[in-house]
């Protein structure tokens, strides 16, 4: 059987009166490709956040590699996170720093490499992402994909066993959108990581998944291959994938 | 440790205000006590550190400069109207030295440089909290508190005494032009006439409080940026209200530190 290296159990949260997961179960197998797909407002960004407990739940357990996130103390969970990249909707690029000193930071503050060796490192991932030529630009200067592509490259600078996206391609036009996917692809395959991405891009999905798990209104409503959902007959997961009424209780949000 | 949450809205109502008041003194205490817990544990952040505090004074320089040359110059017209027809204006460059000392130069900064740094980092930290960049450096693995709050606390703490001395010496300079355009009194007699006034403990109360005040201001500039909530307009609350809290704290302390120091 494969390893799972994150197991989440029944995780519910909610805001207010609002409740954005309802007693949620995953398990994310060591070295998949894992999309969470839904609408805006299902509690995707609120998963992936409790996974390295940017966010507590109300309820429920979060394992990686075995250990419960929410009874680490302060160091061990500094430890875990090591191991885990998170890459933000925006990039989250640090404003104050160029492109050069976004990526050595990690590297400066998490390990001992020499400065020659942070340099190379730096290229190395530079060119993964094929933006060597952005090397000391500031965040201000560079488009949304550019953005994207930094993000992504600080992210996997320190070489993290697990990636979490948090919509990777929002805001980006469809070409960008698809380069950034099979961006994605090619340095799981690359770097042999585990990926859970959180989307409602169909495109983005068809590139990545190896799985793929539908949530709505906070439950898990279905759970599969991509090619099983897609040919399904119910009618919210066919409206979804057909693009045409994204239309429910009333209110629109596609 | 968990820092208390305040409650947002367009209409909140006296009692959920109230609370926000006690939750912010709660946080800026949670902020203290962590500030103590971080500061003696390495690494710690010198070139950061060193950054700031280049960066705190280089921002404060002009303002302070401007303000210390015209106080010392004011305060030295007032006391020659008040002296000259009691034909005591030998004393002008004594009580002008004590009051700059004890109180004008130290309280006179602080509040300037509340405006333009705990604002500043107030608007710096805001904005890297509704844009992520916080949640970022903590989901690395990296301590957001220990790089980014301790070394502005430790920089603000100890630029702003420097920034006092300096206006002391700038706002006795501007004293003494006041008086030599006045009395066109010499230079060695004012200042050796100034000196004989002012005593150690003058120099020691003037300046051990400033220590406060520079870490009243990081703290409360960097607790109002690092929890900031609800956006654009959220950093623009936590600028303003940064200002509001350290200048009310600044002469909370003051009040305390000379009643402290006249027992």
């Amino acid at each position: 059987m494969s390893d799972k290296i994150i197991r989440i159990e029944n995780l519910s949260k909610s805001f207010g009166e609002k409740k954005v997961l309802n007693s949620v179960s995953i398990d994310v197998i060591e070295g998949e490709n894992l999309i969470v797909f839904g609408r805006s407002g299902t509690g995707k960004s609120v998963l992936l956040k409790s996974i390295v407990r940017l966010l507590t739940p109300d309820k429920g357990k979060i394992f990686f590699k075995g250990k419960n996130i929410f009874e680490m103390k302060e160091k061990e969970l500094l430890k875990t996170r090591k191991q885990i990249g998170f890459l933000f909707q925006s990039g989250a690029l640090y404003d104050s720093m160029s492109v050069r000193e976004n990526l050595s930071f990690p590297l400066r503050k998490l390990t001992n490499m020499k400065k020659d060796e942070i340099n190379d490192k730096i290229v190395e991932t530079l060119r993964l992402v094929s933006l060597e030529e952005a090397i000391d630009k500031m965040p201000a200067e560079l488009s949304g994909g550019m953005r994207k592509r930094i993000g992504l490259a600080r992210t996997i600078i320190t070489e993290p066993s697990v990636i979490l996206y948090d919509e990777p391609t929002t805001g980006l036009d469809p070409i960008t959108a698809k380069e950034i996917s099979q961006l994605i692809l090619n340095l799981q395959r690359k770097l042999k990581t585990t990926s859970v991405v959180v989307t409602h891009d169909l495109i983005c999905a068809e590139i990545i998944a190896d799985r793929v798990i539908f949530l709505k209104k906070g439950e898990i409503y279905m759970e599969g291959k991509l090619e099983e959902i897609k040919e399904s007959n119910d009618s919210f997961i066919k409206n979804f994938f057909s693009n045409k009424i994204l239309i429910e209780s009333g209110v629109n949000d596609a | 440790m968990k820092v208390p949450q305040l409650l947002y809205g367009q209409n909140l109502s006296n009692q959920q205000k109230l609370f926000n008041f006690f939750a912010t003194i709660g946080g800026i205490f949670v902020f203290i006590i962590d500030y103590f817990k971080y500061v003696f544990i390495p690494p710690f952040e010198i070139e950061e550190t060193k950054k700031h505090m280049a960066d705190f004074g280089i921002k404060t320089l002009p303002i302070v400069s401007t303000m210390g040359i015209i106080v010392g110059f004011v305060m030295a017209l007032q006391s020659y109207v008040v002296l000259e027809p009691l034909g005591a204006t030998d004393f002008i460059p004594g009580s002008l030295g004590i009051s700059i000392l004890r109180e004008f130069a130290p309280i006179l900064t602080a509040l300037l440089f509340a405006g333009r740094v705990s604002s500043g980092i107030g608007a710096e930290l805001g904005s890297m909290r509704v844009t992520e960049q916080i949640d970022a450096m903590e989901v690395s693995g990296i301590d957001p508190f220990k790089f980014l709050v301790v070394p502005r606390v430790t920089a603000s703490t100890f630029i702003l005494p420097l920034l006092t001395v300096y206006v002391v010496v700038i706002s006795l300079f501007g004293g003494f032009i006041a008086t030599f355009l006045q009395e066109q009194m010499n230079v060695i007699y004012f200042f050796n006439s100034m000196i004989s006034y002012i005593t150690m403990g003058d120099i020691f109360q003037g300046m051990i409080k400033t220590f406060f005040f520079g870490f009243a201001v990081g703290i409360v500039g960097s607790y109002k940026g690092y929890t900031t909530e609800g956006g654009t307009v959220g950093v623009g609350i936590s600028t303003t209200s940064s200002v509001v809290i350290a200048s009310l704290l600044i002469i909370f302390i003051d009040m305390i530190m000379v009643k402290l120091g006249m027992m």
